[in-house]
C-alpha cells in the first residue's frame, strides 16, 4: 500500500493520520504542501525523520522546488522521487491510499 | 469527491473497500460526500468497510440537532446502512478516547479496535478512500 | 426554477419533475404527478408510497430500489417485497417514478 498526504503538517493534521495508522515498513509519498514535511529545520523533522526509519518515506521533487527547497535540503532517509517515480510507486503498490 | 483515483467497482471480483472518515460533519463536505458514496457504492456488492478516525468519530455521535444551523442532518442516514448490507463498521478507540466519547455516544452498532489494529486493518483493503 | 402549480400554490422541482422540498408534498399533489407519469393510482400504489414517504422520514435519503425491494418484503411479505410487482405498479422503476410521485429526491446512485 502506498500512502500519500499532500497537505502541510502545519495547516492540518493528514500527515500525523498517516504516521498513526500506516504499518511498520509502508511506503509514504509526500507531495504538494506535504513537502514540507520533509525539509531539515522544519519543526516537524524530528518526528518525520523518525517516520523515515519505520518507513520508506517519499518526497515530490517537483514540488519541492517549486517551494524554494532542494534535495539538500530533505532529512536523510527520505527519498526524493519525480512523477515517473510517483508513478513507479503506484505501479508496484496497487492500492494507494490518499490522507486528505 | 475524495480520493485520487476513481474507485474500480466493476471488475467482477468482489474487492474489500475501505472508506476512511475523518473529518467532522458539517465544517467540511467530506462527511457527506464519503456517506453519499458509501451508499450508491453499495450497488456494487463489493465487500465494504467503514472506519472512523481522528474528527470522523463525530459524524456518528447521538443527538445532533441541526435545526439551529439550516443544515439537513445526515445522522440519521447512517441507520440505513444496515439495509444497505454495510455492517462492519471500525472505530478508532484512541480517536474516541480523546473526545471523552465512548461507544455508547454512537448511533449505530460498531466495533471498537485500538489504533495498531486499525492499521492493520487498513493495510489488508483492496481499495482505500479516505475524507 | 420550474414548478408544479395547485390550488394557487406552486411547488418548485428540479429539472427531472423531482419536488425539491420534500415537506411540501401532499396527496393531492401526489395525484397530479402521477397523472403526469399516466399512472392511476390505486391502493397498491398508495402502500408503497407510503412506504417510501416513511422510510424518506426515517432515513433523510430516498432507498435504492434493492433496498425499497427487501424493506418492503420484510414489512408487507415477499408477494409485494419484488421486482415483478413492484415494477408492474411502477413501470419506470420503483425507485425513480415512485420516489418522484412520493415527493421524494431521486434514489441516491439511480442514473
Amino acid at each position: 500500500m502506498l500512502h500519500t498526504v499532500n497537505k502541510s503538517p502545519f495547516e492540518r493534521n493528514a500527515l500525523d493520520a498517516c504516521l498513526a495508522r500506516a504499518v511498520k515498513g509502508s511506503a509514504i509519498l509526500l507531495y504538494e504542501d506535504a513537502v514540507y514535511a520533509a525539509t531539515k529545520g522544519a519543526s516537524t523533522a524530528q518526528r518525520v525523520g523518525q517516520a523515515a526509519k519505520d518507513h520508506k518515506v517519499y518526497v515530490l521533487g517537483p514540488d519541492l522546488l517549486a517551494r524554494g527547497f532542494n534535495e539538500g535540503q530533505v532529512l536523510d532517509g527520505i527519498t526524493v522521487v519525480d512523477y515517473d517515480g510517483f508513478v513507479d510507486l503506484v505501479a508496484e503498490l496497487g492500492t494507494v491510499n490518499a490522507w486528505l | 469527491m475524495p480520493g485520487i483515483d476513481e474507485p474500480d467497482y466493476d471488475s467482477g471480483v468482489v474487492k474489500k473497500f475501505m472508506y476512511v472518515n475523518r473529518k467532522a460533519p458539517f465544517g467540511t463536505i467530506y462527511a457527506l460526500e464519503v456517506l453519499e458514496m458509501v451508499l450508491i457504492s453499495a450497488a456494487f456488492e463489493q465487500d465494504v468497510h467503514l472506519a472512523f478516525v481522528d474528527d470522523g468519530v463525530y459524524q456518528i455521535k447521538k443527538g445532533q440537532d441541526t435545526k439551529g444551523i439550516g443544515m439537513k442532518s445526515f445522522l440519521p442516514t447512517y441507520r440505513a446502512l444496515e439495509g444497505y448490507d454495510i455492517e462492519k463498521l471500525y472505530v478508532e478507540k484512541e480517536s474516541l478516547e480523546e473526545r471523552g466519547l465512548t461507544a455508547d455516544d454512537l448511533v449505530v452498532p460498531v466495533e471498537v479496535i485500538d489504533r495498531a489494529a486499525m492499521a492493520e486493518l487498513i493495510d489488508s483493503m483492496d481499495v482505500v478512500l479516505s475524507g | 426554477m420550474p414548478a408544479y402549480e395547485l390550488n394557487g400554490k406552486t411547488y418548485e422541482h428540479d429539472e427531472e419533475g423531482y419536488l425539491l422540498d420534500v415537506n411540501q408534498w401532499n396527496e393531492e399533489l401526489a395525484a397530479i404527478l402521477a397523472k403526469g407519469e399516466n399512472l392511476p393510482l390505486t391502493s397498491e400504489h398508495w402502500e408503497v408510497i407510503g412506504f417510501l414517504r416513511e422510510y424518506y422520514n426515517e432515513y433523510q435519503i430516498a432507498p435504492a430500489v434493492r433496498v425499497l425491494t427487501k424493506a418492503i418484503a420484510k414489512k408487507f411479505g415477499p408477494d409485494k417485497g419484488n421486482n415483478k410487482y413492484l415494477y408492474e405498479l411502477f413501470p419506470y422503476g420503483p425507485g425513480k417514478q415512485a420516489c418522484k410521485i412520493a415527493g421524494l429526491p431521486k434514489p441516491t446512485g439511480c442514473i
